[in-house]
């Protein structure tokens, strides 16, 4: 079973909400990743989103992109991306690893080639950000055969019939991009996105995670009250910039703490989805 | 008149299909959030096209505003100079701002007015593209902000105020190597923030479908009015058309209405910089493979590991890694050809046309006048070719200066 279905299961058992954090792979700098990985399990993330740093990350934010930046520039790839996972698998076989990235390193490995290495390295999901279902079948399908999820992404503007379609293509779990924006946006509508959630859900058994634009454990505890799952990456991402080398696993490990905290004391067990 | 729907040619074989594809090319590449929006422009587009009161306020506005159509030149005092072929010159450079790229922004300002929309952005990189989305914003009196490259604010700045005046707000992008690619992205971050007023105004043949088809339908008014005008002319049809690739929409305007003569020989010329060999250039045709970028799969120039690499022309307007799907299409099918040409090359054309005809031609459109000195050598005197001057090279002068280390 992957282990995403496996943590969902579990946290769904316990009435609990996941916590992922996002971190680009190699910043700020490749040495500190598999720390940082460790040190934000230890403070309660549930399941991690690591990013794979590219040249033009179009969806993203300026926080986002300066990562990127800065991971390549200290000589980040693809490759070496899934080395990290494979490092970080060492010490923690259960936390599942979502890949979040752009299609062009992906189709320069080769779909079956970078599922093949995905797979060994202990890669759980992939996230494609420009690579809706309609062009995905030949990564999903190499995926799929190596027992990996494709993960898909959910926006405001989907209508109705295209989010049945991309979650009968999805795997793990769904992404519901909260707002109209990059990463890293600010104005989170939460009532616009609990009725989003509330209709996707009417759509499909998967659990929903929901990101874009949570920067702090209010935001966090709010959207934990209708989502599976609580993607935060911009904030953190930002936040291990402002602490530098030295401070940055403490940094993370402090914010993601916070981020738990607040939505483990959100809601009372009967507002929370039954399950 | 009715501007766009002539038949499509059947070499062009109907393409691209309903999902954007040029074979293995094109599609549509990006993040959930605009597949809506490109669905909603993709009918609003394909259901205007037929439409003949759109096509008529087109049609008016390509004669009275852009000046169409444009002359096609004989370039009889320089094809007498090469000593082969006769040479002429479609002179997209006479229309209203200097450059083809108004003949694409007239037809998608009409349509994003029609959308109901009230802001229109854009990418730039020579300014042009900036420029002639700048004037079609003013005339419809739509909200305009332009993303240009920080490096490329710098080495065009008379476009850069020439888009102040016109009441554009133009953004400087600081991101990656703050040339056109990086606008691009620029200008898709923020059309998926403001996708409910906004049109993207995209320049070139690229991004997502429908783009390459759309901006490819407006500019085939160039090959239409060519191809009439060569029968005119000379009672038979061209050897040869070369234009100048970098996104390639002049290129494919041109192209397109001849693809079912066969007879006809179509070469892309790209920028090949400072020499395919020394890897600083801008001809992912000539030198890349295949990958994703912009919303589309095409030819980019990238390494290994699939990240975009910098690109390297004298021109700004060419230096660009990837390029349109339908022309990584034409490349594969053997249809077209394309070659690049090396700075030095272009910056010699520009000279040489300059000197013999006094038509300063732009950078970029110098690019496809020296693979046209080539060409007329080797066709000889029965020769003949038709080279699309896709630009003027006013924009330029301050670059050639520099160049020649004239400071003005």
């Amino acid at each position: 079973m992957n282990r995403i279905d496996r943590r969902f299961e579990t946290l769904r058992a316990a009435g609990r909400r996941a916590l992922v954090p996002y971190l680009t792979a190699g910043d700020p700098d490749p040495a500190l990743t598999v720390p940082l990985l460790h040190a934000v399990v230890e403070a309660g993330a549930d399941l991690i989103e690591l990013g794979v740093p590219f040249s033009d990350p179009m969806a993203d934010g300026p926080v986002i992109q300066a990562a990127c930046e800065r991971a390549l520039g200290r000589g980040m790839s693809l490759r070496r991306t899934l080395e990290l996972v494979a490092r970080f698998r060492e010490d923690d076989a259960a936390t599942p690893v979502v890949l979040m990235g752009y299609l062009n390193p992906i189709e320069a490995m080769g779909c079956e080639a970078f599922a093949a290495a995905a797979a060994e390295a202990g890669v759980d999901g992939v996230l494609t950000v420009d690579m809706p279902p309609e062009e995905g079948e030949a990564l999903g399908a190499a995926l799929r055969a190596r027992g990996l999820h494709p993960v898909y992404l959910l926006a405001p503007t989907t209508p109705s019939d295209r989010i049945r379609r991309i979650c009968d293509a999805a795997g793990g779990f769904v992404y519901y991009v909260s707002l109209k924006g990059v990463t890293g946006s600010d104005a989170l509508d939460t009532e616009a996105v609990a009725r989003r959630v509330a209709a996707i859900r009417r759509q499909t058994t998967l659990p929903i995670g929901v990101g874009f634009g949570i920067r702090d454990g209010a935001s966090a505890a709010r959207v934990a009250c209708f989502a599976d799952a609580v993607i935060v990456g911009s904030a953190l991402v930002r936040r291990v910039a402002e602490a530098g080398p030295q401070r940055a696993v403490a940094a993370a490990r402090a914010l993601v703490a916070e981020l738990r905290a607040a939505m483990d004391g959100a809601c009372v067990q009967g507002e929370a989805r039954a399950g | 008149m009715a501007s766009i729907p002539d038949p499509v040619p059947a070499a062009a074989g109907g393409l691209p299909d309903a999902r954007g594809h040029f074979g293995r090319f094109g599609g549509r590449f990006v993040a959930e959030t605009l597949m809506a929006p490109l669905e909603a422009l993709t009918e609003a587009y394909e259901r205007h096209l037929r439409d003949p009161a759109f096509l008529s306020e087109l049609d008016r506005d390509l004669a009275h505003y852009v000046g169409r159509p444009t002359p096609l030149y004989h370039a009889e005092r320089w094809s007498r100079r090469l000593g082969g072929a006769r040479i002429y010159l479609k002179r997209e450079d006479l229309t209203h701002t200097g450059a083809h790229k108004i003949n694409n922004t007239v037809g998608q300002a009409l349509l994003a007015r029609r959308m109901g929309k009230t802001r229109v952005i854009a990418e730039t990189g020579a300014g042009q593209h900036g420029v002639a989305t700048a004037t079609v914003a003013a005339r419809l009196g739509l909200r305009c902000v332009v993303y240009m490259g920080e490096v490329d604010v710098e080495r065009q700045a008379i476009n850069v105020y020439r888009m102040r005046l016109l009441g554009a707000e133009v953004v400087p992008v600081r991101s990656g190597s703050r040339t056109l690619k990086d606008a691009l992205n620029e200008a898709l971050r923020d059309w998926v923030t403001h996708v409910d007023d906004t049109f993207y105004i995209i320049g070139t043949v690229a991004g997502p479908h429908p783009y390459p088809a759309m901006v490819r339908d407006f500019q085939c008014v160039i090959g239409r009015e060519a191809r009439r005008q060569i029968l005119e002319a000379e009672g038979r049809l061209p050897d040869a058309l070369v234009a100048c690739v970098g996104g390639g929409s002049n290129a494919i305007g041109l192209f397109h209405p001849f693809l079912d003569d066969r007879e006809v020989a179509l070469w892309g010329v790209e920028g090949a910089g400072e020499g395919i060999g020394t890897g600083r250039h801008a001809a992912p045709l000539s030198a890349g493979r295949p990958g994703v970028l912009h919303g589309n799969r095409t030819y980019l120039m990238q390494d290994a590991d699939g990240q975009i690499l910098e690109t390297h022309s004298i021109s700004a307007g060419l230096d660009y890694p990837g390029v349109g799907p339908e022309h990584a299409w034409l490349k594969e099918s053997g249809r077209a050809r394309y070659v690049a040409v090396t700075d030095e090359e272009a910056l010699e054309a520009f000279h040489d046309l300059t000197r013999t005809e006094g038509i300063l031609p732009a950078l970029e459109s110098s690019h496809a006048l020296a693979w046209a000195m080539r060409l007329a050598r080797e066709l000889g005197p029965d020769g003949l070719i038709v080279v699309n001057l896709s630009g003027r090279g006013d924009k330029d002068v301050h670059t050639v200066a520099r160049r020649e280390g004239i400071t003005l």
